[in-house]
């Protein structure tokens, strides 16, 4: 279990109870959290599910596979801490994990 | 009439449309009382992994779902499943379902999807010969999956491709059998099935091309052979069908709703009744970006027509139409699609298929019109952006993988 933190580009905070194996993706949507509209349901095939990654939970949230990268390199609005959650795996360790969702997905 | 001071919504079908509207139906402020009626016994889930991951055992069903039992309690939103609606009846704003209930709607949202097409051909009914589309079919599958058993597909479409690599990848023998003269050919172009056949024959399934099903023989009810018109016999423990699907446009032509091939819906899905909205596979609706009208079966569609249902009855703007789009994944292989390829008159490949990792376009009077992207998701993004702009691009531009898809898009868009 990790808890999970989604800011809305305004600056709401609501955090969530996420389950070990799930993807950030999906506990967001779970939880219907705004921002993350994840239309593949998780396949790396979209590039809907952007985030900006907590600078302090860089490392522990891994590397992005060459799929992921290429998907990032023409979403909107691309910083060094973008990530498409649906490619971040919950664990103990991503407990307080902060993520920001950018103002649109397309 | 208001439709936008309905009081009570019914949503036939709980697949990932009626779902999708559903979800932005509530999350654009809608108060009022919701009843989905589904056939199926779960509550809504995702499909694409049903030939996929899930098919082999590497994602669990609760992970399926779109939402957990709690979120519709919460969201005040009454499933009535295990449930078939019988008929519509429009004068008294009434849904009919079966067991000799019924369900009153203010505005009503058809989202019945689409059946597979059965086997017309005798043996269809043995025991081992399965359809791949919901949950329950995947159950019944899965447990006669072990190494060594022998497969026959039947349908060389992206349903049974994907099992096949499914299939193979947990040691079975499959044999795919297609009638047309290449895989996927109701869908792609000979470039693609020439790709995938090369792919999938590498992999050890065989690929039977111009080859007709004759019949299914069994034992004891259980399905044995597959017999093909030219006398070949294919020994069988399991038979799979995807041999394409069937709008479920029934209950909305009996009630007087105009169909063709689907029900007709206009940009916003409303179909003929302004009280009722049909959207997901079983529509036909405007592809705005191609200027004609069409059935989708996709996730694409789906979602997008779920959105503009809702935005339809709560009187919001209509959101912007993407170009269509559909993925596959077979093996390690991402096969991202952008748009229609129907009516190309020039193909361009980028990249060589033998890096497993190229795209091709698809052209129509110079304008990019589709794009098939193996492995290359840049290809497939730009061309989205492409597509939607209708902007020419020019083919040694597209062909010359020294310029980046960004700087492609970038100088077509502003060109």
């Amino acid at each position: 279990m990790a808890k999970i933190i989604y800011v809305d580009h305004e600056g709401t905070e609501r955090t969530v109870e996420a389950t070990n194996g799930e993807t950030v993706m999906e506990a967001a949507i779970k939880n219907s959290i705004p921002g993350i509209d994840a239309d593949c349901g998780g396949a790396c095939a979209c590039a809907t599910c952007h985030v900006y990654v907590d600078d302090a939970f860089m490392e522990k949230v891994g590397g992005q596979e060459e799929m992921e990268q290429s998907m990032l390199d023409f979403a909107e609005n691309v910083k060094p801490n973008s990530r498409l959650c649906c490619q971040i795996s919950v664990s103990d360790d991503l407990d307080g994990l902060k993520v920001t969702t950018p103002e649109s997905q397309h | 009439m208001d439709i936008s001071q309905s009081k009570q919504i019914c949503v036939i079908g709980a697949g990932q449309a009626g779902a999708q509207a559903i979800f932005s139906l509530r999350q654009g402020g809608y108060e009022g009382a919701i009843k989905l009626i589904g056939e199926e016994p779960v509550p809504p889930y995702q499909r694409p992994p049903l030939s996929k991951a899930y098919m082999k055992g590497e994602f669990a069903e609760e992970r399926l779902f779109f939402k957990p039992m709690a979120w519709y309690e919460d969201n005040n939103v009454d499933l009535i499943l295990s449930t078939r609606a019988e008929a519509i009846d429009r004068a008294a704003r009434r849904v009919s379902i079966e067991n000799g209930g019924h369900v009153d709607y203010d505005a009503l949202i058809i989202a019945t999807g689409s059946r597979p097409r059965t086997l017309p051909v005798k043996g269809a009914d043995l025991s081992g010969v399965y359809d791949l589309r919901s949950i329950a079919d995947v159950e019944r599958i899965k447990p006669g999956m072990s190494e060594g058993r022998k497969m026959v597909i039947i349908g060389a479409g992206y349903i049974g491709l994907e099992a096949a690599a499914v299939a193979r990848q947990m040691g079975l023998e499959v044999t795919v059998v297609e009638m047309a003269s290449r895989v996927l050919a109701r869908v792609t172009s000979p470039v693609m099935s020439e790709f995938y056949t090369t792919e999938h024959t590498a992999q050890g399934v065989t690929i039977l091309t111009d080859a007709r099903l004759s019949h299914l023989e069994g034992q004891n009810g259980q399905v044995t052979e597959a017999h093909l018109a030219d006398s070949t016999v294919l020994p069988a423990d399991i038979v799979l069908v995807g041999i394409g699907i069937l709008p479920n446009e029934e209950i909305a032509a009996d009630a007087g709703i105009a169909c063709n091939s689907g029900i007709i819906v206009d940009r916003d899905t409303h179909t003929n009744d302004p009280r009722i909205f049909a959207v997901g596979d079983c529509a036909r609706r405007p592809l705005v970006h191609y200027g004609r009208q069409g059935r989708l079966e996709s996730v694409h569609n789906a979602i997008e027509q779920g959105k503009l249902a809702a935005a339809a009855i709560l009187g919001k703007p209509r959101p912007a139409e993407d170009c269509p789009w559909f993925w596959s994944d077979q093996y390690d292989l991402k096969l991202q699609i952008a748009g229609l390829s129907e009516g190309y008159d020039e193909i361009v490949v980028r990249g060589d298929p033998e890096d497993r990792k190229f795209a091709a376009f698809y052209l129509k009077n110079g304008t990019l019109i589709s794009v098939d992207a193996v492995n290359a998701a840049p290809e497939f993004l730009a061309s989205k952006k492409l597509i939607i702009a209708g902007v020419k691009v020019a083919p040694e531009r597209l062909n010359d993988t020294s310029i980046s898809m960004k700087e492609i898009a970038v100088t077509a868009l502003n060109g």
